[in-house]
Protein backbone atom coordinates (compact mmCIF):
# COMPACT_ATOMS: atom_id res chain seq x y z
CA UNK A 1 0.00 0.00 0.00
CA UNK A 2 1.50 3.65 -0.55
CA UNK A 3 1.94 5.43 2.74
CA UNK A 4 1.31 8.90 0.72
CA UNK A 5 -2.22 8.92 -0.03
CA UNK A 6 -3.27 11.03 -3.01
CA UNK A 7 -3.00 14.59 -2.28
CA UNK A 8 -4.38 16.99 -4.36
CA UNK A 9 -3.74 19.96 -2.20
CA UNK A 10 -1.90 21.98 -4.36
CA UNK A 11 -1.02 24.37 -1.35
CA UNK A 12 0.58 21.14 0.92
CA UNK A 13 2.52 20.67 -2.36
CA UNK A 14 4.24 23.77 -2.54
CA UNK A 15 4.78 23.34 0.99
CA UNK A 16 6.40 20.41 0.55
CA UNK A 17 8.36 21.60 -2.66
CA UNK A 18 9.79 24.38 -0.46
CA UNK A 19 11.06 21.65 1.88
CA UNK A 20 12.43 19.51 -0.53
CA UNK A 21 14.98 22.34 -1.85
CA UNK A 22 16.10 23.36 1.64
CA UNK A 23 16.92 19.55 2.13
CA UNK A 24 18.71 19.65 -1.09
CA UNK A 25 20.79 22.76 -0.11
CA UNK A 26 21.89 21.77 2.95
CA UNK A 27 23.07 18.60 2.00
CA UNK A 28 24.66 19.86 -0.80
CA UNK A 29 26.50 22.39 1.61
CA UNK A 30 27.54 20.14 3.99
CA UNK A 31 29.20 17.83 1.30
CA UNK A 32 30.81 20.73 -0.09
CA UNK A 33 30.39 19.60 -4.06
CA UNK A 34 27.57 18.41 -5.89
CA UNK A 35 24.67 19.35 -8.30
CA UNK A 36 22.28 22.32 -7.16
CA UNK A 37 21.17 24.22 -10.02
CA UNK A 38 20.01 20.61 -11.88
CA UNK A 39 18.81 19.17 -8.45
CA UNK A 40 16.16 22.62 -7.86
CA UNK A 41 14.83 22.63 -11.14
CA UNK A 42 12.99 19.36 -10.98
CA UNK A 43 12.56 20.22 -7.88
CA UNK A 44 8.53 20.29 -8.43
CA UNK A 45 7.88 17.74 -10.58
CA UNK A 46 9.74 15.44 -7.90
CA UNK A 47 7.99 16.19 -5.28
CA UNK A 48 4.26 16.24 -7.38
CA UNK A 49 5.66 12.38 -8.07
CA UNK A 50 6.82 11.05 -4.79
CA UNK A 51 4.19 13.16 -2.90
CA UNK A 52 1.07 12.86 -4.40
CA UNK A 53 1.05 10.94 -8.09
CA UNK A 54 3.10 7.78 -7.23
CA UNK A 55 1.94 4.27 -5.45
CA UNK A 56 5.07 3.57 -3.54
CA UNK A 57 5.63 1.86 0.08
CA UNK A 58 8.48 3.38 1.31
CA UNK A 59 8.43 0.37 4.56
CA UNK A 60 8.91 -1.86 1.03
CA UNK A 61 10.68 -0.50 -1.46
CA UNK A 62 10.80 -3.71 -3.50
CA UNK A 63 6.64 -3.46 -3.34
CA UNK A 64 5.39 -5.54 -6.37
CA UNK A 65 2.83 -2.82 -7.23
CA UNK A 66 5.00 0.01 -6.95
CA UNK A 67 5.74 2.74 -9.70
CA UNK A 68 9.05 3.10 -10.45
CA UNK A 69 11.23 6.47 -10.36
CA UNK A 70 14.28 6.68 -12.92
CA UNK A 71 16.50 9.18 -12.17
CA UNK A 72 17.87 9.30 -15.56
CA UNK A 73 20.00 12.62 -14.80
CA UNK A 74 21.85 10.94 -12.26
CA UNK A 75 23.67 14.27 -10.99
CA UNK A 76 20.75 15.17 -9.56
CA UNK A 77 21.10 12.98 -6.70
CA UNK A 78 20.76 15.56 -3.95
CA UNK A 79 16.74 15.89 -5.26
CA UNK A 80 16.51 12.19 -5.05
CA UNK A 81 18.11 11.60 -1.59
CA UNK A 82 15.70 14.17 -0.25
CA UNK A 83 12.60 13.31 -1.44
CA UNK A 84 13.11 9.53 -0.07
CA UNK A 85 14.41 10.68 2.89
CA UNK A 86 11.03 12.62 3.20
CA UNK A 87 9.32 9.82 2.16
CA UNK A 88 10.67 7.88 4.82
CA UNK A 89 12.63 5.02 3.00
CA UNK A 90 16.08 6.42 5.59
CA UNK A 91 16.78 8.36 8.02
CA UNK A 92 16.86 12.06 7.45
CA UNK A 93 20.13 12.08 9.24
CA UNK A 94 21.65 10.04 6.63
CA UNK A 95 21.72 13.27 4.30
CA UNK A 96 24.66 14.65 5.95
CA UNK A 97 26.86 12.07 4.88
CA UNK A 98 26.23 12.70 0.71
CA UNK A 99 29.25 12.30 -1.42
CA UNK A 100 31.36 10.87 2.05
CA UNK A 101 33.63 8.08 2.43
CA UNK A 102 30.92 4.98 3.77
CA UNK A 103 27.80 6.55 2.72
CA UNK A 104 25.10 4.90 0.74
CA UNK A 105 24.48 8.50 -0.51
CA UNK A 106 27.23 8.51 -3.35
CA UNK A 107 27.67 11.90 -5.80
CA UNK A 108 25.48 9.29 -7.98
CA UNK A 109 22.58 7.06 -6.92
CA UNK A 110 23.61 3.65 -6.23
CA UNK A 111 21.03 0.98 -6.24
CA UNK A 112 23.09 -1.39 -4.34
CA UNK A 113 23.89 1.18 -1.61
CA UNK A 114 20.21 2.91 -0.43
CA UNK A 115 16.81 1.73 -0.53
CA UNK A 116 14.52 3.26 -2.74
CA UNK A 117 16.92 4.01 -5.67
CA UNK A 118 15.70 1.77 -8.49
CA UNK A 119 18.89 1.56 -10.63
CA UNK A 120 21.92 3.37 -10.40
CA UNK A 121 22.49 6.60 -12.61
CA UNK A 122 24.71 8.96 -13.25
CA UNK A 123 26.32 8.08 -16.57
CA UNK A 124 23.73 10.49 -18.94
CA UNK A 125 21.45 9.30 -21.80
CA UNK A 126 20.70 5.16 -20.22
CA UNK A 127 17.82 5.41 -18.15
CA UNK A 128 14.85 5.66 -20.56
CA UNK A 129 15.97 2.12 -22.06
CA UNK A 130 16.13 1.10 -18.71
CA UNK A 131 12.79 2.45 -17.87
CA UNK A 132 11.23 1.05 -21.25
CA UNK A 133 12.38 -2.69 -19.83
CA UNK A 134 10.65 -1.97 -16.78
CA UNK A 135 7.88 -1.23 -18.57
CA UNK A 136 8.05 -3.85 -20.56
CA UNK A 137 8.30 -6.77 -17.75
CA UNK A 138 5.00 -4.84 -15.82
CA UNK A 139 3.31 -5.04 -19.12
CA UNK A 140 4.24 -9.16 -19.13
CA UNK A 141 3.17 -9.60 -15.63
CA UNK A 142 0.02 -8.20 -16.76
CA UNK A 143 0.80 -5.55 -14.23
CA UNK A 144 -0.58 -1.57 -13.88
CA UNK A 145 2.44 -0.11 -12.41
CA UNK A 146 3.68 3.34 -13.96
CA UNK A 147 7.43 4.10 -14.83
CA UNK A 148 8.48 7.17 -14.80
CA UNK A 149 11.34 8.25 -16.28
CA UNK A 150 13.50 12.28 -15.27
CA UNK A 151 15.97 13.30 -18.26
CA UNK A 152 17.84 16.30 -18.56
CA UNK A 153 17.71 18.56 -21.43
CA UNK A 154 21.09 18.45 -22.02
CA UNK A 155 21.11 14.49 -21.56
CA UNK A 156 19.00 14.48 -24.41
CA UNK A 157 21.88 14.91 -26.84
CA UNK A 158 22.74 11.34 -25.96
CA UNK A 159 22.19 9.34 -29.01
CA UNK A 160 20.99 6.34 -26.71
CA UNK A 161 18.29 8.47 -25.59
CA UNK A 162 16.69 8.69 -28.83
CA UNK A 163 17.01 4.99 -29.53
CA UNK A 164 15.00 4.01 -26.19
CA UNK A 165 12.53 7.01 -27.78
CA UNK A 166 11.40 4.34 -30.54
CA UNK A 167 12.10 1.89 -28.45
CA UNK A 168 9.15 3.04 -26.35
CA UNK A 169 6.95 3.83 -29.11
CA UNK A 170 7.77 0.70 -31.06
CA UNK A 171 6.49 -1.44 -28.16
CA UNK A 172 3.79 0.97 -27.31
CA UNK A 173 4.61 1.25 -23.83
CA UNK A 174 1.86 3.75 -22.21
CA UNK A 175 2.90 2.51 -18.67
CA UNK A 176 6.41 4.63 -19.92
CA UNK A 177 6.03 8.52 -18.61
CA UNK A 178 9.31 10.31 -19.06
CA UNK A 179 10.03 14.16 -17.99
CA UNK A 180 12.40 16.65 -19.37
CA UNK A 181 13.57 18.98 -16.62
CA UNK A 182 14.31 21.73 -19.64
CA UNK A 183 16.29 24.46 -17.95
CA UNK A 184 17.76 25.20 -20.61
CA UNK A 185 21.41 24.89 -19.32
CA UNK A 186 24.52 22.60 -19.08
CA UNK A 187 27.80 22.38 -17.76
CA UNK A 188 29.58 24.50 -20.60
CA UNK A 189 26.52 26.83 -21.49
CA UNK A 190 23.06 27.75 -22.92
CA UNK A 191 22.32 24.40 -24.51
CA UNK A 192 20.83 26.23 -27.48
CA UNK A 193 24.77 27.30 -27.81
CA UNK A 194 26.37 24.39 -26.75
CA UNK A 195 23.81 21.78 -29.25
CA UNK A 196 20.67 23.61 -29.75
CA UNK A 197 17.59 21.10 -28.65
CA UNK A 198 14.95 22.61 -29.83
CA UNK A 199 11.95 21.69 -30.96
CA UNK A 200 11.68 19.80 -28.38
CA UNK A 201 7.87 18.73 -28.13
CA UNK A 202 8.08 18.35 -31.69
CA UNK A 203 10.79 15.93 -32.44
CA UNK A 204 9.15 13.80 -29.60
CA UNK A 205 6.03 14.26 -31.23
CA UNK A 206 8.16 12.86 -34.48
CA UNK A 207 9.04 9.78 -32.48
CA UNK A 208 5.75 8.42 -32.07
CA UNK A 209 5.15 9.77 -28.14
CA UNK A 210 2.44 11.84 -26.82
CA UNK A 211 4.06 15.22 -25.51
CA UNK A 212 2.50 17.83 -22.87
CA UNK A 213 4.29 20.71 -22.67
CA UNK A 214 3.97 22.18 -19.40
CA UNK A 215 5.65 25.11 -16.65
CA UNK A 216 7.64 23.07 -14.80
CA UNK A 217 7.35 24.86 -11.41
CA UNK A 218 3.45 25.35 -11.63
CA UNK A 219 1.67 22.39 -9.42
CA UNK A 220 -1.19 22.50 -11.13
CA UNK A 221 0.07 22.21 -14.00
CA UNK A 222 2.57 18.87 -12.90
CA UNK A 223 -0.24 17.23 -11.66
CA UNK A 224 -2.41 17.56 -14.73
CA UNK A 225 0.13 16.22 -17.12
CA UNK A 226 0.76 13.44 -14.77
CA UNK A 227 -3.04 12.65 -14.58
CA UNK A 228 -3.40 13.03 -18.57
CA UNK A 229 -0.02 10.64 -18.88
CA UNK A 230 -2.43 8.17 -17.35
CA UNK A 231 -5.11 8.21 -19.75
CA UNK A 232 -2.75 8.25 -23.18
CA UNK A 233 -3.43 4.79 -24.56
CA UNK A 234 -0.70 3.10 -26.90
CA UNK A 235 1.82 5.50 -27.05
CA UNK A 236 4.48 6.77 -23.90
CA UNK A 237 4.41 10.21 -22.94
CA UNK A 238 6.96 13.00 -22.50
CA UNK A 239 6.53 15.68 -20.81
CA UNK A 240 8.24 18.43 -21.49
CA UNK A 241 9.07 20.61 -18.21
CA UNK A 242 10.13 24.40 -18.38
CA UNK A 243 11.96 25.16 -15.49
CA UNK A 244 14.51 27.57 -14.51
CA UNK A 245 18.04 26.18 -13.14
CA UNK A 246 18.61 26.89 -9.67
CA UNK A 247 14.41 27.71 -9.17
CA UNK A 248 13.56 28.90 -5.50
CA UNK A 249 17.41 30.91 -4.66
CA UNK A 250 17.05 33.87 -6.83
CA UNK A 251 21.28 34.22 -7.14
CA UNK A 252 21.25 30.66 -8.02
CA UNK A 253 18.50 31.13 -10.90
CA UNK A 254 19.44 30.68 -14.38
CA UNK A 255 22.91 30.59 -13.57
CA UNK A 256 25.40 27.96 -15.42
CA UNK A 257 28.20 28.32 -12.67
CA UNK A 258 25.81 26.25 -10.39
CA UNK A 259 25.46 23.09 -12.37
CA UNK A 260 27.90 21.76 -10.54
CA UNK A 261 28.78 24.02 -7.41
CA UNK A 262 27.60 23.51 -3.93
CA UNK A 263 26.50 26.28 -1.72
CA UNK A 264 28.94 27.87 0.59
CA UNK A 265 27.97 28.76 4.27
CA UNK A 266 27.32 32.02 3.27
CA UNK A 267 25.21 31.14 0.34
CA UNK A 268 23.48 28.65 2.21
CA UNK A 269 22.30 31.16 4.76
CA UNK A 270 20.65 34.10 2.00
CA UNK A 271 19.35 31.06 0.30
CA UNK A 272 17.46 29.90 3.32
CA UNK A 273 16.38 33.21 4.08
CA UNK A 274 14.53 33.76 0.45
CA UNK A 275 12.85 29.85 0.85
CA UNK A 276 12.08 30.11 4.54
CA UNK B 1 35.93 -36.10 -32.93
CA UNK B 2 34.21 -35.76 -36.26
CA UNK B 3 30.85 -33.71 -35.57
CA UNK B 4 31.24 -30.39 -35.94
CA UNK B 5 28.91 -27.59 -34.57
CA UNK B 6 29.13 -23.89 -34.73
CA UNK B 7 28.31 -23.10 -30.54
CA UNK B 8 25.89 -20.72 -32.06
CA UNK B 9 24.17 -22.91 -33.29
CA UNK B 10 24.41 -24.92 -30.08
CA UNK B 11 23.07 -21.85 -28.45
CA UNK B 12 19.32 -21.42 -30.20
CA UNK B 13 18.65 -24.78 -29.41
CA UNK B 14 19.51 -24.17 -26.28
CA UNK B 15 18.03 -20.88 -25.77
CA UNK B 16 14.64 -22.63 -27.01
CA UNK B 17 14.81 -25.43 -24.60
CA UNK B 18 15.49 -22.99 -21.91
CA UNK B 19 12.60 -20.52 -22.74
CA UNK B 20 10.49 -24.49 -22.75
CA UNK B 21 11.38 -24.85 -18.72
CA UNK B 22 11.51 -21.47 -17.43
CA UNK B 23 9.03 -18.80 -18.49
CA UNK B 24 11.03 -15.96 -16.90
CA UNK B 25 13.32 -16.07 -20.00
CA UNK B 26 13.32 -13.48 -22.50
CA UNK B 27 15.77 -12.89 -25.54
CA UNK B 28 16.33 -9.91 -26.96
CA UNK B 29 18.58 -8.91 -29.92
CA UNK B 30 19.81 -5.78 -32.33
CA UNK B 31 18.85 -6.90 -35.38
CA UNK B 32 20.95 -9.98 -35.81
CA UNK B 33 18.34 -13.18 -34.50
CA UNK B 34 19.19 -14.69 -37.42
CA UNK B 35 23.03 -15.03 -37.28
CA UNK B 36 22.60 -14.82 -33.37
CA UNK B 37 20.13 -17.99 -33.70
CA UNK B 38 17.77 -16.14 -31.18
CA UNK B 39 15.22 -16.15 -33.95
CA UNK B 40 14.92 -19.64 -33.10
CA UNK B 41 13.15 -18.55 -29.37
CA UNK B 42 11.65 -15.67 -31.05
CA UNK B 43 9.53 -18.16 -33.20
CA UNK B 44 8.54 -20.22 -30.63
CA UNK B 45 8.22 -17.41 -27.95
CA UNK B 46 7.30 -13.96 -29.92
CA UNK B 47 5.62 -12.58 -26.85
CA UNK B 48 9.12 -13.34 -25.14
CA UNK B 49 11.13 -11.88 -27.46
CA UNK B 50 12.03 -8.34 -28.14
CA UNK B 51 14.28 -6.82 -31.37
CA UNK B 52 15.57 -3.61 -30.14
CA UNK B 53 16.72 -2.87 -33.76
CA UNK B 54 20.05 -1.34 -34.73
CA UNK B 55 20.51 -0.25 -31.26
CA UNK B 56 23.07 -1.89 -29.39
CA UNK B 57 23.47 0.55 -25.95
CA UNK B 58 19.25 0.63 -25.96
CA UNK B 59 19.62 -3.35 -26.04
CA UNK B 60 21.67 -3.49 -22.57
CA UNK B 61 19.33 -0.72 -21.23
CA UNK B 62 16.11 -2.46 -21.78
CA UNK B 63 17.90 -5.89 -20.70
CA UNK B 64 18.56 -4.32 -17.39
CA UNK B 65 15.10 -3.34 -16.78
CA UNK B 66 13.89 -6.16 -17.85
CA UNK B 67 15.64 -7.89 -15.35
CA UNK B 68 14.99 -5.54 -12.72
CA UNK B 69 10.96 -7.17 -12.71
CA UNK B 70 12.69 -10.66 -12.06
CA UNK B 71 12.82 -11.48 -15.62
CA UNK B 72 15.90 -14.05 -16.39
CA UNK B 73 17.01 -11.77 -20.11
CA UNK B 74 19.22 -12.87 -22.51
CA UNK B 75 20.97 -10.47 -24.69
CA UNK B 76 22.52 -11.12 -27.97
CA UNK B 77 24.53 -9.87 -31.01
CA UNK B 78 27.83 -9.43 -32.55
CA UNK B 79 30.39 -9.82 -29.90
CA UNK B 80 32.21 -6.51 -31.32
CA UNK B 81 28.83 -4.71 -31.05
CA UNK B 82 27.78 -5.89 -27.76
CA UNK B 83 31.08 -5.79 -25.49
CA UNK B 84 32.41 -2.44 -27.74
CA UNK B 85 29.24 -0.33 -28.87
CA UNK B 86 27.56 -0.77 -25.45
CA UNK B 87 30.65 -0.99 -23.17
CA UNK B 88 29.64 1.29 -20.99
CA UNK B 89 25.48 0.88 -20.55
CA UNK B 90 26.88 -2.80 -19.15
CA UNK B 91 29.87 -1.13 -16.98
CA UNK B 92 27.05 1.24 -15.51
CA UNK B 93 23.93 -0.66 -15.62
CA UNK B 94 24.83 -4.38 -15.57
CA UNK B 95 28.16 -4.76 -14.26
CA UNK B 96 27.83 -2.37 -11.02
CA UNK B 97 24.54 -3.04 -9.90
CA UNK B 98 25.17 -6.62 -10.64
CA UNK B 99 22.30 -7.55 -12.54
CA UNK B 100 21.15 -11.05 -13.85
CA UNK B 101 21.53 -10.12 -17.61
CA UNK B 102 23.33 -12.52 -19.70
CA UNK B 103 25.13 -11.09 -22.62
CA UNK B 104 25.58 -13.66 -25.39
CA UNK B 105 27.22 -12.50 -27.98
CA UNK B 106 28.35 -14.35 -31.36
CA UNK B 107 30.60 -14.08 -33.97
CA UNK B 108 33.61 -13.58 -31.94
CA UNK B 109 37.19 -13.43 -33.04
CA UNK B 110 38.64 -13.64 -36.36
CA UNK B 111 36.37 -16.36 -37.56
CA UNK B 112 34.14 -14.22 -38.50
CA UNK B 113 36.27 -14.23 -41.50
CA UNK B 114 35.08 -12.39 -44.70
CA UNK B 115 33.07 -9.58 -42.86
CA UNK B 116 37.03 -8.51 -41.88
CA UNK B 117 38.40 -6.62 -38.95
CA UNK B 118 35.44 -4.51 -38.12
CA UNK B 119 33.41 -7.30 -37.32
CA UNK B 120 36.31 -9.44 -35.61
CA UNK B 121 35.78 -8.69 -32.23
CA UNK B 122 39.74 -9.90 -30.79
CA UNK B 123 39.46 -7.93 -27.72
CA UNK B 124 35.86 -8.87 -26.06
CA UNK B 125 37.42 -11.11 -23.56
CA UNK B 126 39.81 -7.96 -21.98
CA UNK B 127 36.79 -5.75 -22.66
CA UNK B 128 34.23 -8.09 -19.88
CA UNK B 129 36.96 -8.97 -17.71
CA UNK B 130 37.91 -6.07 -16.41
CA UNK B 131 34.71 -5.21 -15.30
CA UNK B 132 33.60 -5.76 -11.27
CA UNK B 133 30.71 -8.92 -10.87
CA UNK B 134 31.48 -9.97 -14.26
CA UNK B 135 31.90 -13.66 -15.15
CA UNK B 136 33.14 -14.32 -18.78
CA UNK B 137 32.75 -17.72 -20.00
CA UNK B 138 34.13 -19.07 -23.65
CA UNK B 139 33.01 -22.38 -24.46
CA UNK B 140 35.32 -24.79 -26.76
CA UNK B 141 32.29 -27.15 -28.40
CA UNK B 142 28.49 -27.29 -29.15
CA UNK B 143 28.19 -29.10 -26.40
CA UNK B 144 29.59 -27.43 -23.76
CA UNK B 145 28.05 -24.24 -25.05
CA UNK B 146 24.60 -26.07 -24.04
CA UNK B 147 25.70 -26.60 -20.53
CA UNK B 148 27.06 -23.51 -20.41
CA UNK B 149 23.65 -21.90 -21.20
CA UNK B 150 22.12 -23.73 -18.48
CA UNK B 151 24.36 -23.08 -16.03
CA UNK B 152 24.08 -19.65 -16.11
CA UNK B 153 20.27 -19.65 -16.32
CA UNK B 154 20.39 -21.30 -12.86
CA UNK B 155 23.58 -18.34 -11.44
CA UNK B 156 22.38 -15.58 -10.39
CA UNK B 157 24.62 -12.30 -11.75
CA UNK B 158 25.80 -10.73 -15.13
CA UNK B 159 27.78 -13.19 -17.03
CA UNK B 160 29.38 -12.38 -20.75
CA UNK B 161 29.43 -16.04 -22.81
CA UNK B 162 31.72 -15.82 -26.22
CA UNK B 163 30.56 -17.80 -29.46
CA UNK B 164 31.16 -17.97 -32.67
CA UNK B 165 30.37 -18.29 -36.54
CA UNK B 166 31.93 -21.05 -37.38
CA UNK B 167 31.27 -25.05 -36.90
CA UNK B 168 33.53 -26.64 -34.49
CA UNK B 169 34.80 -30.02 -33.97
CA UNK B 170 33.23 -31.73 -30.64
CA UNK B 171 35.81 -32.38 -28.17
CA UNK B 172 34.20 -32.78 -24.96
CA UNK B 173 33.50 -35.77 -23.95
CA UNK B 174 29.54 -37.45 -23.67
CA UNK B 175 30.35 -37.58 -19.99
CA UNK B 176 31.35 -34.08 -19.48
CA UNK B 177 29.60 -31.68 -16.55
CA UNK B 178 30.68 -27.87 -16.69
CA UNK B 179 30.49 -26.45 -13.69
CA UNK B 180 31.27 -21.98 -13.61
CA UNK B 181 34.80 -21.51 -12.53
CA UNK B 182 36.20 -25.00 -13.36
CA UNK B 183 38.45 -26.57 -15.84
CA UNK B 184 38.58 -29.50 -17.68
CA UNK B 185 41.82 -31.49 -17.21
CA UNK B 186 42.52 -33.35 -21.09
CA UNK B 187 45.84 -34.47 -20.18
CA UNK B 188 48.00 -32.49 -17.58
CA UNK B 189 51.53 -32.95 -19.12
CA UNK B 190 54.86 -33.59 -18.08
CA UNK B 191 56.91 -31.19 -20.18
CA UNK B 192 54.30 -28.34 -21.44
CA UNK B 193 50.45 -27.36 -20.55
CA UNK B 194 48.48 -25.82 -22.88
CA UNK B 195 45.66 -23.59 -21.48
CA UNK B 196 42.85 -23.11 -24.05
CA UNK B 197 39.64 -21.78 -24.64
CA UNK B 198 36.92 -21.55 -27.38
CA UNK B 199 37.90 -22.68 -30.08
CA UNK B 200 41.52 -23.01 -29.76
CA UNK B 201 40.62 -26.10 -27.55
CA UNK B 202 40.21 -28.25 -30.43
CA UNK B 203 43.72 -26.96 -31.55
CA UNK B 204 45.41 -27.54 -29.45
CA UNK B 205 44.43 -31.06 -28.64
CA UNK B 206 45.92 -31.77 -32.32
CA UNK B 207 48.47 -29.91 -31.63
CA UNK B 208 49.13 -32.08 -28.15
CA UNK B 209 49.16 -35.46 -30.68
CA UNK B 210 51.79 -33.98 -33.03
CA UNK B 211 53.79 -33.11 -30.14
CA UNK B 212 53.09 -36.37 -28.05
CA UNK B 213 54.73 -38.15 -31.74
CA UNK B 214 57.66 -36.21 -31.01
CA UNK B 215 58.11 -37.89 -27.43
CA UNK B 216 57.25 -34.05 -25.70
CA UNK B 217 54.49 -34.68 -23.09
CA UNK B 218 52.40 -31.82 -22.83
CA UNK B 219 49.20 -31.55 -21.98
CA UNK B 220 45.72 -29.91 -22.52
CA UNK B 221 43.91 -27.54 -19.89
CA UNK B 222 40.08 -26.56 -21.41
CA UNK B 223 39.66 -22.99 -19.46
CA UNK B 224 35.75 -22.08 -20.29
CA UNK B 225 35.97 -20.10 -17.70
CA UNK B 226 37.87 -17.10 -18.17
CA UNK B 227 36.89 -15.34 -15.11
CA UNK B 228 36.71 -16.74 -12.45
CA UNK B 229 40.02 -18.22 -13.39
CA UNK B 230 40.24 -21.99 -11.91
CA UNK B 231 43.26 -20.83 -10.45
CA UNK B 232 44.09 -24.46 -8.89
CA UNK B 233 43.96 -26.40 -12.81
CA UNK B 234 46.76 -23.36 -13.04
CA UNK B 235 48.93 -24.12 -10.14
CA UNK B 236 48.22 -28.14 -10.87
CA UNK B 237 49.38 -27.41 -14.34
CA UNK B 238 52.28 -25.26 -13.64
CA UNK B 239 53.83 -27.37 -11.05
CA UNK B 240 53.40 -30.30 -13.46
CA UNK B 241 55.55 -28.84 -16.54
CA UNK B 242 57.45 -25.91 -15.25
CA UNK B 243 56.21 -24.02 -18.95
CA UNK B 244 52.61 -22.77 -19.76
CA UNK B 245 51.43 -22.17 -23.13
CA UNK B 246 47.74 -20.31 -23.40
CA UNK B 247 45.85 -20.43 -26.46
CA UNK B 248 42.89 -18.11 -27.52
CA UNK B 249 41.34 -16.40 -30.40
CA UNK B 250 41.83 -13.14 -29.00
CA UNK B 251 44.44 -10.60 -28.30
CA UNK B 252 47.27 -11.66 -26.29
CA UNK B 253 46.40 -8.53 -24.46
CA UNK B 254 44.08 -9.20 -21.74
CA UNK B 255 42.48 -12.30 -22.69
CA UNK B 256 42.90 -15.72 -21.40
CA UNK B 257 46.48 -14.88 -21.60
CA UNK B 258 46.45 -12.43 -19.88
CA UNK B 259 44.18 -13.73 -16.92
CA UNK B 260 47.00 -17.23 -16.60
CA UNK B 261 50.25 -14.57 -16.68
CA UNK B 262 48.61 -12.80 -14.23
CA UNK B 263 47.61 -15.53 -11.38
CA UNK B 264 50.90 -17.05 -12.04
CA UNK B 265 53.13 -13.90 -11.98
CA UNK B 266 51.87 -13.49 -8.60
CA UNK B 267 51.31 -16.90 -7.57
CA UNK B 268 53.43 -19.40 -9.43
CA UNK B 269 56.17 -17.78 -11.41
CA UNK B 270 57.02 -20.14 -14.57
CA UNK B 271 57.59 -19.13 -18.42
CA UNK B 272 54.66 -18.13 -20.23
CA UNK B 273 54.04 -18.44 -23.95
CA UNK B 274 50.69 -16.76 -25.44
CA UNK B 275 49.25 -18.15 -28.75
CA UNK B 276 46.57 -15.08 -29.92
CA UNK B 277 45.99 -12.36 -31.95
CA UNK B 278 49.69 -10.03 -31.36
CA UNK B 279 48.15 -7.13 -30.76
CA UNK B 280 47.02 -6.25 -34.28
CA UNK B 281 43.56 -6.09 -35.98
CA UNK B 282 41.91 -9.26 -38.29
CA UNK B 283 41.32 -8.85 -42.08
CA UNK B 284 39.14 -10.14 -44.50
CA UNK B 285 39.68 -14.35 -45.85
CA UNK B 286 38.07 -17.91 -44.56
CA UNK B 287 38.30 -18.56 -42.05
CA UNK B 288 41.36 -21.27 -42.32
CA UNK B 289 43.74 -19.12 -44.06
CA UNK B 290 42.94 -16.50 -41.12
CA UNK B 291 43.60 -19.09 -38.48
CA UNK B 292 47.11 -20.10 -40.32
CA UNK B 293 47.68 -16.18 -40.93
CA UNK B 294 47.20 -15.01 -37.51
CA UNK B 295 49.55 -18.32 -35.91
CA UNK B 296 46.57 -20.12 -34.35
CA UNK B 297 46.87 -23.40 -36.08
CA UNK B 298 48.50 -26.57 -34.17
CA UNK B 299 51.69 -26.18 -36.06
CA UNK B 300 52.16 -23.12 -34.04
CA UNK B 301 51.51 -24.21 -30.97
CA UNK B 302 53.91 -26.93 -31.79
CA UNK B 303 56.41 -24.87 -32.51
CA UNK B 304 55.73 -22.67 -29.47
CA UNK B 305 55.88 -25.34 -27.22
CA UNK B 306 59.06 -26.24 -28.67
CA UNK B 307 60.42 -22.98 -28.60
CA UNK B 308 59.43 -22.82 -24.69
CA UNK B 309 61.34 -25.82 -23.78
CA UNK B 310 64.76 -24.96 -25.70
CA UNK B 311 65.00 -21.34 -23.84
Amino acid sequence: MSQVSRADDIEFLKEQAKTVRIGILKMLAEAGSGHTGGSLSAADVATALYFSKMKHNPKDPAWKERDRFILSKGHAAPLLYTVLALSGYFDKSLLKTLRKIGSPLQGHPCSKLLPGVEISTGSLGQGLSIANGIAMGLKMDGMNSRVYCMLGDGETQEGQVWEAAMTAAHYRLDNVCAIIDNNGLQIDGHCCDIMALEPITEKWNAFGWHVIDIDGHDMKAILGALDEAEGIKEKPTMIVARTVKGKGVSFFEGKVQYHGMAPTSEELERALKELE
Amino acid sequence: MGERIATRDAYGDALLELGKKRKEVVVLDADLSGSTKTAKFAKVFPERFYNIGISEQDLIGTASGLSLTGKLPFASTFAVFETGRAWEQIRQTISYSSLNVKLVATHSGITVAEDGASHQAIEDIALMRVLPNMTVIVPADGIETKQVIEAIADFYGPVYVRLGRSKVPVVMPDDYKFTIGKAYRFHIGKDANIIAAGIMVSVSLDAMEMLKKEGIDAGVINMPTVKPLDNDAVIEAAKASGLIVTAEEHSVIGGLGGAVCEFLAENYPVPVKRIGIKDTFGCSGPSDELMKLYGLTADDIVRTVKQGLKR
